[in-house]
């Protein structure tokens, strides 16, 4: 099927002898435009015959060669697609010949919807034969483009609809080392433990992947999409998460680096505010990192929040609120509360 | 940084397809419905909208209309969702939304929803969250949303949120500030806000603001002027705006003017382009910036313009 690519030879419709007997129906955009457009002239040529083809729903071969070059010159035209299909169907042409066809217009135009949508059409009629290629053409994608929207979307349509699920928590293991930052990796590695029917769900699959996030952890300390990818794994579980060492220890030996702590802190918050009774190394790591104008007396959760004000000033209305939501103690801390607090707020 | 360049941005808007600009002009083609929305709401934001010819603008958009009540995005397209929406808002805009076939608009509308409470964009059935937001504002604006299972709708965006508090595309999908504007839009549109995670959601768009002050939709992407709109609109939504640093974000959106020949562009220095700039315009509204029509977040409309077609006021 010619893609029309090659503009330096194209021959105007109007030339054409097989052609001859339409009449071409030029775009009407109204008197007086809001929106006028200036076209070229081979779009315009090319879209006058489409509108004559798809006036008369001509549903023919030439109908077919048409989109295909009407196509590559606005791949967004979602009516040209639309019509493409029709024909398509009405033809009963070879659909793994309109799979080399999206190919090679998809591989220059990653981020239109009309593509990845004729696709999936694609995919949902040629079923398991479509399911490894279309799991190739992802990853060529995203050895692109990584983080691509519909890419990810379609690839986990492929894999609900039509399976194929067997090699992808290696994937999300292979892209997280190629990026360790890529939150798409991240999200498609709790889609596939949370949700694949080869892997026993999130219960069956914690320990282990609460072992590799701590990895991540330690490496990246900043990266934010790991410590979300911790608290999803004990999803509706808080207590777990308070009482795993690990998770503990990874906290500690952040706070203890050189590294960026805001997200190590804010967990850390987290915990404090479901009961969790650090022990007195990971107190001590705290006290290093709170600013001298910052009284001792504090208690260690509204340190913690005045450390983060301090660390990550762009957001210290959202720190500023954390402490405000710290549960009181006791009557006696309480007291201690309110002194310190006129203290931070002549510092602050 | 300076200040908002009103004049320029009008005759930007004005002028902009006029110019012989063949990429853009080829890509707008078929979303022109998408652009007059875009464009004709950034001159009602500037004070501006009667620059244009109202007979005209509602005659052309009645043109696109397609005989099933979905309107295309040009005279002569198939009917989608995406454009649907915008040809509403546009006849909001002008208070003209009586020259509507009311029912027809919303059958055609309702008859998207999907077993499952989710809709398609057209009829060859594209599932996204963006098309429960399109029909949930759409027939709202019409008043018909009791031709939908609002139940259903409400219940499946709920289950495309995601363990940060986000909202993707459908269930188990990345969180992404576009969709979350869609989820959060449509939540708050049927009163459904309690099923939001508000402080976790706030947390994870308040993250989005990177040092130079600009928003991502996404962890580890560059800033873009269209997320001050739809990280801000979220966030006022949820009534977690003030976690965001104002000053820098406004600071961002006007470094991304054109100041010679108006127009907004994605990043500073970038080229400007009709879309970008109702996003930063829209973002300024809702930063308070003096000067502009304030936007109401869900609808993205003026908020006079909600008030009248909701409120009848």
């Amino acid at each position: 099927m010619d893609t029309g690519e090659d503009k330096r030879t194209r021959i105007p419709f109007k030339e054409r002898p097989e052609w001859a007997d339409v009449k071409p129906v030029p775009q009407d955009d109204g008197p007086c435009p809001v929106v006028p457009i200036a076209y070229t002239e081979d779009f315009s040529e090319t879209m006058d015959y489409f509108r004559a083809i798809y006036l008369d729903d001509e549903r023919s071969p030439r109908a077919l060669q048409l989109t295909a070059e009407a196509i590559p010159l606005n791949p967004g035209n979602y009516t040209v697609w639309q019509f493409r299909r029709v024909v398509l169907e009405a033809l009963g042409v070879d659909l793994h010949e309109e799979l080399k066809f999206v190919d090679r217009i998809a591989g220059e135009n990653t981020k239109n919807y009309q593509i990845w949508h004729h696709r999936r059409w694609l995919a949902e009629k040629l079923r398991a034969d479509a399911v490894t290629n279309e799991l190739e053409f992802t990853k060529k994608i995203f050895s692109q483009d990584a983080k691509n929207y519909h890419a990810w979307s379609h690839r986990q349509w492929v894999l609900q609809a039509l399976g194929g699920w067997e090699n992808e928590l290696a994937y999300c293991q292979q892209l997280l080392e190629d990026d360790i930052y890529n939150n798409s990796a991240w999200n498609q590695r709790y889609f596939v433990v949370t949700r694949s029917p080869l892997l026993g769900g999130l219960a069956a699959m914690r320990e282990l992947e609460v072992n590799y996030t701590v990895q991540a952890l330690r490496a990246s300390p900043e990266n934010e999409s790991p410590w979300r990818y911790l608290r999803g794994l004990y999803k509706n579980d808080t207590q777990s998460l308070v009482e795993d060492s690990q998770v503990a220890s990874v906290l500690l030996d952040v706070l203890t680096s050189k590294n960026n702590h805001v997200h190590a802190l804010s967990l850390l918050l987290d915990l404090l505010s479901h009961g969790f009774e650090p022990r007195e190394e990971l107190k001590s790591a705290v006290d290093v990192l709170t600013p001298q104008s910052c009284s001792p007396d504090l208690p260690l959760a509204k340190r913690i929040c005045s450390i983060l004000e301090h660390a990550d000033p762009m957001r210290i209305n959202y720190w500023n609120w954390r402490k405000s939501t710290i549960p009181v103690q006791s009557a006696k801390c309480q007291n201690t509360d309110r002194l310190a607090d006129l203290s931070m707020q002549d510092n602050l | 940084m300076g200040e908002l360049q009103v004049e320029r941005h009008v005759a930007y808007i004005l002028t902009a397809e006029k110019r012989k600009d063949d990429f853009e002009s080829v890509v707008m083609e078929h979303l022109r419905l998408n652009g007059a929305y875009w464009g004709l709401t950034t001159l009602d934001i500037l004070g501006k909208l009667d620059a244009v010819d109202k007979d005209e603008v509602i005659s052309w958009v009645m043109q696109c209309q397609h005989e099933s009540g979905g309107f295309g995005g040009n005279i002569g397209h198939d009917p989608h969702m995406l454009y649907t929406l915008s040809a509403i808002q546009v006849l909001a805009l002008f208070d003209k939304l009586h020259v509507l076939d009311i029912d027809k608009v919303s059958s055609y509308i309702a008859g998207l929803q999907n077993e499952d409470g989710s809709f398609s964009g057209d009829m060859w059935g594209e599932v996204d969250t963006r098309f429960s937001y399109i029909a949930i504002c759409s027939l709202a604006l019409l008043r018909q949303l009791d031709k939908i299972d609002v139940g259903k709708a409400v219940k499946y965006i709920v289950s495309c949120k995601n363990v940060d508090g986000g909202f993707g595309c459908t269930p188990g999908a990345e969180s992404h500030a576009g969709q979350i504007f869609c989820c959060v839009g449509a939540l708050a549109i049927t009163g459904s806000l309690h099923h939001v995670d508000k402080d976790l959601l706030g947390w994870w768009l308040c993250e989005r603001q990177v040092k130079s002050g600009g928003l991502n939709g996404r962890p580890e992407k560059l800033p873009d002027v269209c997320y001050s709109w739809w990280v801000l609109s979220s966030l006022i939504m949820i009534d977690r705006v003030h976690w965001i640093n104002k000053e820098k974000l406004a600071k961002f959106i006007l470094d991304c003017q054109d100041k010679e020949k108006g127009g907004i562009s994605d990043r500073p220095d970038d080229a400007v382009d009709v879309f970008h700039t109702y996003f930063g315009v829209a973002g300024l509204s809702l930063l308070e910036y003096p000067g502009l029509k304030p936007i109401d977040p869900a609808y993205a409309l003026p908020v006079s313009v909600v008030n009248k077609v909701i409120l009848g006021k």
